[in-house]
């Protein structure tokens, strides 16, 4: 029960995008179509899942005060706390990751390559992906929570740049003020859309 | 002064502004700018950190393999950032926990990284750390001027000091609660591309 309140709860109530404004960056660029923002929504998705319980991993086993214990015998390892370097650490994680599941795709999946390829690259800057692990830090959660906790923000993610490009897409139909054309009103409307997403803010799980 | 070093000076904070034309960077600018404290100093923090990784970066340009630059800036970028967040902890501690994990998402904020790919990577370490103060200089004026309007309409003080006497403690401001959430800063900085495309009709975007 409490791994479903974790999902729903990072589908709706913390959004990645509207509440907490992660991965703005390509929210706002590769939103133009329905079908590219899938492709990117998907590829978040899949990162997140990976890259989430793994730092989960890294976090549990290398880097918290005393998580050396394992290797070291835990004596030795109580006074280590390598907890500074979860940046680093946490980015390089995201960015081998990147790569890995790039090559991977590209051999096993030629088609789902095509539609995911180009954005793969993309993703190891989305904040999103080092957002998600750095909340992941702050709340302890564990390896079950913090992959539930991937795919959830993942999945909001998803749904809102598909939501957002569904509304650009009729835009293209409108009469827009000249200097709102492209990035103003798209300000705009994901103002209107966090909005929307605040009434989620109001129920408690 | 040259021509092109007063270019790559000024340019960043009209009309190539990192957030309001090149797009980058917005995440924070969002985030942090509920009140006025928090984002002077995530504006410093940035500042920082883009004048030392474009020097650092430039430096390294020639030494850079191709093939893994992206990593190589991502590894620079991050310890700089490391170094912004223990300095934030040790003499900042309350800013450091209100901005909680926004200090390291500098790391990857897009100004820093577009910065060392578009001009870093090109150009020689003087004009690169240039480049460096004048964008986040850019980026600084639009955080600032989101949360001076955001902490002023939205809770009446400006760097917690009250300006608009609020309703409920017996003044006469009914505080707007729309800029205190997020779609609060949406708006503003639509709004704030509307004003200046006006101004600069040559920026406007095509459909």
């Amino acid at each position: 029960m409490e791994l479903f309140n974790i999902f729903i709860r990072s589908v709706f109530m913390e959004n990645m995008a509207l509440v907490y404004f992660l991965g703005m960056c390509s929210f706002l660029a590769v939103s133009k179509k329905v079908e590219t923002a899938n492709g990117l929504g998907m590829a978040v998705v899949f990162v997140l899942a990976i890259t989430t319980p793994l730092n989960n991993l890294i976090t549990n086993y290398l880097l918290k005060e005393g998580a050396l214990g394992w290797a070291l015998g835990p004596e030795k390892a109580a006074g280590i706390d390598l907890s500074f370097l979860s940046f680093i650490a946490y980015i390089a994680t995201i960015a081998a990751v990147v790569q890995l599941v790039e090559m991977a795709i590209d051999k096993f999946s030629p088609a789902l390559y095509a539609s995911l390829g180009v954005f793969l690259p993309l993703i190891a800057v989305n904040c999103a992906i080092l957002g998600a692990s750095l909340f992941m830090q702050q709340r302890e959660y564990n390896l079950a929570e913090s992959t539930v906790y991937g795919i959830g923000s993942g999945v909001g993610w998803w749904m809102a740049i598909l939501a957002l490009a569904a509304i650009r897409e009729r835009l293209k139909y409108s009469n827009v003020p000249a200097p709102l054309r492209g990035l103003g009103i798209t300000f705009l409307i994901s103002g209107l859309m966090a909005m929307g997403f605040s009434i989620f803010g109001g129920i408690k799980l | 002064m040259d021509k092109e070093t007063k270019s790559v000076l000024i340019d960043p904070f009209l009309i190539k502004n990192p957030i309001t034309i090149q797009v980058l960077g917005i995440c924070s600018a969002l985030a942090v700018t509920t009140q006025l404290k928090p984002a002077i100093v995530m504006s410093l923090a940035l500042t920082a950190v883009l004048i030392c990784s474009n020097t650092a970066i430039s430096l390294l340009r020639n030494k850079i393999p191709g093939s893994i630059r992206i990593i190589t800036q991502l590894a620079v970028i991050a310890s700089l950032v490391i170094i912004a967040d223990q300095i934030l902890r040790a003499y900042a501690f309350d800013v450091a926990r209100q901005l909680s994990v926004f200090v390291g998402l500098i790391i990857t904020n897009c100004i820093v990284m577009g910065r060392a790919e578009a001009f870093a990577m090109g150009n020689p370490p003087g004009k690169a750390a240039l480049d460096g103060l004048a964008n986040g200089a850019g980026y600084s004026l639009i955080l600032i001027t989101v949360a001076f309007f955001r902490e002023l309409l939205g809770s009446g003080k400006l760097l917690g000091h009250v300006v608009l006497e609020r309703a409920a403690d017996g003044g006469w401001y009914f505080p707007n609660g729309l800029m205190v959430l997020s779609p609060g800063a949406f708006f503003l900085i639509g709004l704030f591309i509307w004003i200046q495309r006006s101004l600069t009709p040559r920026l406007n975007e095509e459909a």
